[in-house]
C-alpha cells in the first residue's frame, strides 16, 4: 500500500516536472477569438489569419510598410496588356508532409481556391480564368481583365499553399489537420481551448525560426487575456483593450509594439437597401451631413479608447499613402448641424441604431447617442447579436449600423465592394454608375499615380454622400513580455514569428 | 423492482422527445441566418448558397428535425457549423472539464454544507443556527459571476496567488490544473453548499427527533457519537437525493463560471454556440445533458425505492 | 407512494401540509429577526426603485465626458463608469429593472404553472401525464441555458428576459401546485365533500387554494430571488435590458473589464444584487419556517 502510494506520487511529480520543462521552449500567444476552420480556402476570420501566418506560407507577403515582398514566390511579371501574370516559384521548398512545392502544386492550390465548393477565396480571385504550368518553377496566371490588386490577394489567404497530397486525401476535412509549408507545422487543436504548432525542421528559411513550439490560446475576455500575460502564463497577446494600455505601459516586464491597422470603423447608413425608405436619414443627404457634424471623433477616441486610436474620415487611415490629404477629418460643428436640419425641414430626427452586442461597441454607441442628441437626433440603441445584425443588414431592416472592416493591403479591398452598385458588401444601397466606372478603372490601372488619381476622383463623389461615415482607425498593439526578442508589428495585424526568439 | 424501473424508463422517453422538440424549435426560432454568420467578412453569395445547401438550412423545419433525430438515434450528433468538428468529439473534449469542475464544486459544497448543517441542527435556535442559516443564504444570494469577478480581482490581480483563467489538463500537471480550478470550484460550490446545508439541517432535525436517537442517548452514548454514528447516516439520504436534482443547477452555474474564468467546458461551449448560431452543437449538448439528467434522476429514484420499498409499490 | 414520499419527491424543499394560515404563524414570523430584516430590506429596495427620480442625484444615462472612470467623490458618491455616468444613480435606477424582472417573471411562472398544476393534480390521467412530461422536459434543460436560448431567440430586451425566466421557472410551480392538490385531495374532509357532491371548482376554491396559499407565497418569494439573479446573469451576457438603461447585471458586464482601473464599477452593483436577493431569501425562509408545523 505504501509502496504503491509512493510510486503514484513519484509519477505525478514527474509528470508535473516534465510538463513544466516542456513548457519552457514554448511561445504562448493569447488570441481575442477562437479561429474558425483552419483551411485557407474556407477560412473567414481575421484571427484565423494570425494562426496561418505561422502555419501556411504564401506566394507573397508584406513588410512593415505594407509593401509586397516575395515569400514562396521569388518574383512576378505582368504582361503589357495586364492579362497574363508570370510568377517565379522558389525552389527546394517542402510541405510539412515532405512533398515538394512546385509549379504543379501552385496550380493545384489556385484551382482549389477558385473551385472548392464553399471557397471564400473564389470572389477574391474572380478575375482568374486559368493557370498554366510553364516549368517546374514557373506558373502563368491568365486573367479575364487586368486586375492590379491580384498580387495583394496572393499576399493573403488566396496565396497560401497547401499540400496537394494532403488536400486530396483529407477532402473537406483538411481543416482538421492542415498541411502547409510554413515555419511551424500543425500538432493539435482543441476547439476554443488551444491550437498547438511545432517547428518544421525542413522549412525553407529554417535558420530564421528560433522557437520550438507555439500555442495559440483563444481568450475572448480582454481583462482575462491581460491577466494571463501579466502573470506570465502567456508571452504575447493580440488586441488588448485600449483602456488597459496605461496599466501595461507601467509594467516594466511588458513591451508594446504597435502600428496603424489597414482597416477602419465607421457607421453604415441604409439609404435604399431592402427597398425605398421614408426616413429623413435615408432620403436627405443634409440630414446625414448634420449627423456627421454632430459627432466629435476625438471625443469617441478619448472616452472609449483612451485616445489610443486614430481618427479618420476615409476608407484608409490618414497615415496611408492612398489618403487624400485635402479632404481632412472634419471637426464637430453643432451650429452647422442644426442649420442643416432646419434647411432639410426637420425638427428632430429619431431612429434606431443597431450596435453589436459587445461592451466596446455599446460604449461607442452610447457616446454617439449622447453627442448627437444636442444637434437634434434622438437615437435609440439596440444591442444586437452579430448573427442577427448580419441578417437584418442583408434584408435592409436597419437605419444605421456602426461596423468596421479589418482592411486589406490594397486600397481596392477597402473600397470597391462597398461603394459599387453591385458590390458584395454594399449594405447601404448606394449606387452611382460614375463611381463604378472610376473604381473599375482604378483596379485595372497599372501605376500607383494613375490609381491614386482615380481613387481620389471616386472619393470626391461618394464621400459627401455619407452613406458610410468613417470615424476612426484602430491601432494594432501586441503587448509581449521582455524575454521575447525580435518581434515587429505589421499593419495587417498578423503575428510573424520569423526572427523571433524567447530567452 | 424491475417493473418499477421499466415504468420509469418508459416515462423518460417522451420527456426526451419533448426536449429534442424544444431545443430544435428554439434554435430555429433564433433570428439570424447561420449561413450569413459562416460566410465571414466577404459575404460571398455563392458561399452562402453553398452553406445553406450543405446543412440543409433551406428545407422545411419538420424535415430538418426528422433528419436530425434520425442521426441522433444512430449516435451521430452532427458537425459543428463553425469548425467542422464532430459534435460528439467536441463534447467529449469539453466534458472532462465540466465534470472535474462539478466534482470539485461538489466536494467544496459537501465540505462546507455537512458540518455547518449538522451544527445548525444540533444547536438549533441558538446563535450557531442563525449564523449557519445566514451563511447559507449568503451563499445562495451571491451572484456567482460577481463572486468570480471579485475573487479574480482580489486573488489573481491584487495578490497574484492564482492564475486568472485557463485550463491545464490533469495529464499535463495536477498542480497546475488545481491552481486554476480552485476559484471556479469555490464559486460554484458555495451556491450548492447553501442548498445542501439547509437540507442537511432539516433532515438532521427530523432524524434527531426520532426514537432511536433518544434510545441511544438513554443508553449513555455521547452526543457526538450519536450524531455521527446514528443520525448522520440517516440524515444524509435526502441530501443525496437532492444532488441528483441539483445537477441542472450545477450546469447552469457552470455556464457563467466557465465564462468568467475562461474554462473550456460544456457551459462555455453551449453559450458560444448559441451566439454563433451553431445549431448542431447546441442541440447535441442539450440532448446529452438531458439524457444525463434523466439517467441520474432515474438512478436516484431507484435508490430511493430500494431504501423505501413503499415507493416502488405505487 | 406514501404521502410524505410523494411530496418529498415533487417538492423536496417543502415539507408536508403546512398549518393553515393563522395568527400563531404570523406571530412566529414576527419573532424572527432575520425574516423581519429581510422584509424591511425588500421594502427599502421597492421604495428606492419607485422613487428613483427623486433619489438619484444625477441622470443615469447622461454621460459626463470629462469625468470618465472617476473614483468616488462628493459629487459622484459611487464614482463614475466607463463613459462618465454616475454609478450611484445607475444603481438606484437599476433597482427597477431587477425588481420588475423578479416580480413579473414569477407572475408569469405562477400564471402558467399554478393552473397547469391544478389540472394535473386534479384530473390525473392523460393530462397529468402530458403536463408532467413537459415539465420534466423543461427541467431537464439546464435552467440558464434555456433562459439564454430563449432570450436570444426572442431578442435582447427586458421583456423577453422576463418571459424566458418565467418559462424556465414555471416547472417549480407546476410541481408544487400538483403536490398540494394531491395532498389536499387525500384528506378525509375533502373526500367527504366530494361524496356530498361538491363540484371541482368548489373544492379547488374552498380547500386547495387556501391550503396552498402559504407554500406558494414562500416559493414565490424564493423564486423572485432566483429570478433577480437570473436577470442579472442574462444582462451580464448581454441578453437583458438594452443600453443605456441601467441594470445591475449589465453594469457588471462592463465593469469586469475595468476591475483594476475602476473597481467601484463592479463592487456597488454586485453588492446591490447580493443584498436584494439575500433580503428576499431571508424573508422567504422566515415565512417557510413560520408556517412549518414540524419545526416546533
Amino acid at each position: 500500500m505504501g509502496a504503491r502510494l509512493i510510486r503514484w506520487l513519484t509519477l505525478v511529480v514527474c509528470a508535473a516536472l516534465v510538463g513544466g520543462a516542456l513548457a519552457q521552449a514554448t511561445l504562448r500567444i493569447g488570441l481575442a477569438e477562437d479561429p474558425d476552420v483552419l483551411d485557407p480556402d474556407l477560412a473567414r476570420t481575421y484571427v484565423g489569419r494570425i494562426v496561418f501566418a505561422s502555419l501556411c506560407d504564401k506566394l507573397f507577403d508584406i513588410d512593415t510598410t505594407a509593401a509586397v515582398v516575395p515569400q514562396l514566390a521569388t518574383g512576378y511579371a505582368t504582361a503589357a496588356d495586364g492579362l497574363t501574370v508570370t510568377i517565379d516559384i522558389r525552389s527546394g521548398v517542402k510541405f510539412h508532409d515532405g512533398t515538394d512545392l512546385d509549379a504543379e502544386a501552385v496550380k493545384y492550390n489556385l484551382d482549389r481556391s477558385v473551385n472548392l465548393p464553399g471557397s471564400n477565396r473564389a470572389s477574391e480571385l474572380a478575375q482568374l480564368e486559368s493557370v498554366t504550368v510553364v516549368d517546374a518553377d514557373t506558373v502563368e496566371l491568365h486573367l479575364s481583365t487586368p486586375f492590379s490588386p491580384l498580387i495583394a490577394q496572393l499576399a493573403d489567404r488566396a496565396g497560401m499553399m497547401v499540400s496537394p497530397t494532403a488536400a486530396e486525401a483529407a477532402g473537406e476535412n483538411f481543416g482538421n489537420a492542415p498541411v502547409c509549408a510554413g515555419p511551424f507545422k500543425f500538432v493539435e487543436r482543441v476547439s476554443q481551448d488551444r491550437i498547438v504548432l511545432e517547428r518544421f525542421a525542413d522549412y525553407w528559411d529554417a535558420a530564421n525560426v528560433l522557437i520550438d513550439r507555439v500555442v495559440f490560446l483563444p481568450i475572448p475576455d480582454s481583462s482575462v487575456r491581460l491577466a494571463n500575460l501579466q502573470s506570465g502564463d502567456l508571452q504575447m497577446i493580440e488586441r488588448p483593450a485600449p483602456t488597459d494600455l496605461g496599466a501595461m505601459r507601467a509594467d516594466t516586464n511588458l513591451v508594446i509594439p504597435s502600428t496603424a491597422s489597414l482597416g477602419y470603423q465607421g457607421i453604415t447608413i441604409n439609404e435604399s437597401k431592402g427597398g425605398a425608405r421614408t426616413d429623413p436619414l435615408a432620403r436627405d443627404v443634409r440630414v446625414r451631413e448634420a449627423f456627421e457634424l454632430a459627432i466629435d471623433r476625438n471625443v469617441i477616441n478619448d472616452v472609449v479608447f483612451d485616445g489610443e486610436f486614430l481618427v479618420g474620415n476615409q476608407p484608409v487611415p490618414p497615415t496611408s499613402p492612398w489618403y487624400v490629404a485635402d479632404m481632412p477629418v472634419p471637426g464637430r460643428d453643432l451650429e452647422r448641424a442644426r442649420a442643416l436640419l432646419d434647411e432639410a425641414g426637420v425638427d428632430r430626427v429619431s431612429f434606431e441604431m443597431m450596435v453589436a452586442n459587445n461592451p466596446e461597441a455599446i460604449r461607442t454607441g452610447e457616446v454617439i447617442q449622447a453627442m448627437v442628441a444636442e444637434a437634434g437626433f434622438d437615437i435609440t440603441l439596440r444591442a444586437t447579436e452579430f448573427a442577427t445584425a448580419l441578417d437584418l443588414q442583408e434584408q435592409g431592416q436597419y437605419f444605421a449600423f456602426p461596423v468596421g472592416w479589418s482592411g486589406r493591403i490594397d486600397p481596392d479591398g477597402n473600397i470597391h465592394a462597398f461603394h459599387t452598385c453591385d458590390g458584395g458588401l454594399n449594405e447601404s444601397g448606394y449606387c452611382d454608375p460614375e463611381v463604378d466606372e472610376l473604381l473599375n478603372a482604378a483596379r485595372a490601372a497599372g501605376t500607383m499615380e494613375e490609381r491614386y488619381d482615380l481613387y481620389r476622383q471616386a472619393l470626391e463623389r461618394y464621400l459627401p454622400d455619407r452613406h458610410i461615415i468613417y470615424l476612426y482607425h484602430t491601432q494594432l498593439f501586441f503587448p509581449h513580455t521582455v524575454d521575447l526578442q525580435g518581434f515587429q508589428a505589421y499593419p495587417d495585424g498578423l503575428i510573424r514569428l520569423q526572427g523571433v526568439s524567447l530567452n | 423492482m424491475l417493473p418499477f424501473i421499466g415504468r420509469r424508463v418508459l416515462t423518460a422517453i417522451p420527456t426526451l422527445l419533448i426536449v429534442t422538440l424544444m431545443v430544435f424549435g428554439i434554435q430555429r426560432a433564433l433570428p439570424g441566418d447561420p449561413a450569413l454568420m459562416l460566410a465571414g467578412e466577404q459575404q460571398d453569395p455563392a458561399v452562402i448558397a453553398f452553406i445553406r445547401a450543405k446543412y440543409r438550412l433551406d428545407e422545411p423545419v419538420p424535415v430538418q428535425y426528422a433528419v436530425w433525430l434520425g442521426q441522433v438515434v444512430r449516435g451521430d450528433l452532427g458537425v459543428s457549423l463553425r469548425t467542422n468538428e464532430r459534435v460528439l468529439d467536441l463534447i467529449a473534449s469539453k466534458l472532462p472539464v465540466t465534470i472535474e469542475l462539478s466534482i470539485l464544486s461538489l466536494l467544496v459544497a459537501l465540505v462546507i454544507a455537512i458540518p455547518t448543517g449538522v451544527v445548525a441542527a444540533v444547536k438549533k435556535g441558538r446563535a450557531a443556527d442563525y449564523g449557519g442559516t445566514i451563511l447559507a443564504l449568503t451563499g445562495l444570494s451571491i451572484p456567482n459571476f460577481w463572486l468570480g469577478i471579485m475573487l479574480i480581482l482580489l486573488i489573481s490581480v491584487r495578490l497574484g496567488w492564482l492564475p486568472a483563467s485557463g485550463y491545464v489538463p490533469l495529464s499535463e500537471g495536477v498542480w497546475e490544473n488545481l491552481r486554476r480550478m480552485i476559484m471556479p470550484a469555490f464559486v460554484l460550490g458555495t451556491g450548492l453548499a447553501a442548498v445542501l446545508m439547509r437540507q442537511m439541517r432539516s433532515s438532521m432535525l427530523g432524524v434527531l427527533k426520532q426514537d432511536f436517537v433518544r434510545t441511544a442517548h438513554a443508553k449513555g452514548q455521547s452526543g457526538a457519537t450519536v450524531v455521527v454514528r446514528h443520525a448522520l447516516r440517516n440524515a444524509l439520504i435526502p441530501v443525496v437525493t437532492i444532488l441528483g436534482l441539483q445537477l441542472g443547477a450545477l450546469l447552469s452555474g457552470a455556464v457563467l463560471t466557465e465564462q468568467v474564468f475562461t474554462l473550456p467546458g460544456f457551459g462555455k461551449l453551449v453559450v458560444d454556440a448559441v451566439f454563433n448560431r451553431d445549431y448542431a452543437v447546441v442541440q447535441g449538448v442539450v440532448v446529452v445533458t438531458a439524457v444525463a439528467y434523466i439517467a441520474i434522476n432515474l438512478v436516484v429514484d431507484v435508490l430511493y425505492a430500494v431504501l423505501d420499498p413503499r415507493i416502488a409499490a405505487r | 407512494m406514501s404521502l410524505e414520499a410523494a411530496v418529498a419527491r415533487e417538492a423536496p424543499d417543502l415539507h408536508a401540509l403546512p398549518e393553515r394560515s393563522g395568527s400563531r404563524a404570523w406571530q412566529r414570523l414576527a419573532r424572527r429577526p432575520p425574516a423581519i430584516i429581510g422584509a424591511l430590506v425588500v421594502l427599502l429596495f421597492v421604495i428606492v426603485a419607485a422613487a428613483a427620480p427623486l433619489l438619484a442625484p444625477h441622470s443615469p444615462s447622461q454621460p459626463d465626458f470629462l469625468a470618465v472612470r472617476q473614483a468616488p467623490s462628493a459629487e459622484y458618491r459611487f464614482g463614475t463608469d466607463e463613459i462618465g455616468r454616475d454609478v450611484l444613480s445607475r444603481v438606484i435606477y437599476g433597482a427597477r429593472a431587477s425588481l420588475i424582472a423578479g416580480v413579473i417573471s414569477v407572475a408569469i411562472a405562477m400564471g402558467v404553472g399554478v393552473p397547469l398544476g391544478l389540472l394535473a393534480g386534479f384530473y390525473r390521467g392523460a393530462s397529468d401525464e402530458l403536463i408532467m412530461r413537459v415539465t420534466d422536459a423543461v427541467l431537464a434543460f439546464p435552467f440558464l441555458i434555456l433562459a439564454i436560448a430563449m432570450a436570444a431567440a426572442l431578442g435582447p430586451s427586458l421583456t423577453n428576459a422576463m418571459i424566458a425566466i418565467g418559462i424556465a421557472t414555471t416547472p417549480t410551480f407546476v410541481r408544487l401546485t400538483r403536490a398540494q392538490v394531491l395532498a389536499v385531495s387525500a384528506e378525509d374532509y375533502v373526500q367527504a365533500a366530494r361524496a356530498l357532491g361538491a363540484s371541482d371548482v368548489r373544492i379547488i376554491t374552498s380547500h386547495v387554494l387556501p391550503n396552498s396559499f402559504t407554500p406558494l407565497l414562500v416559493q414565490a418569494t424564493l423564486t423572485i430571488a432566483q429570478a433577480i439573479i437570473a436577470e442579472s446573469a442574462l444582462s451580464f451576457l448581454g441578453l437583458g435590458v438594452q443600453p443605456p438603461t441601467p441594470s445591475w447585471g449589465g453594469m457588471l458586464n462592463t465593469a469586469k473589464n475595468f476591475l483594476v482601473q475602476a473597481p467601484w464599477m463592479a463592487i456597488y452593483p454586485g453588492l446591490s444584487i447580493f443584498f436584494t436577493v439575500l433580503a428576499f431569501n431571508l424573508f422567504g425562509d422566515g415565512l417557510r419556517d413560520a408556517f412549518d408545523p414540524r419545526d416546533e
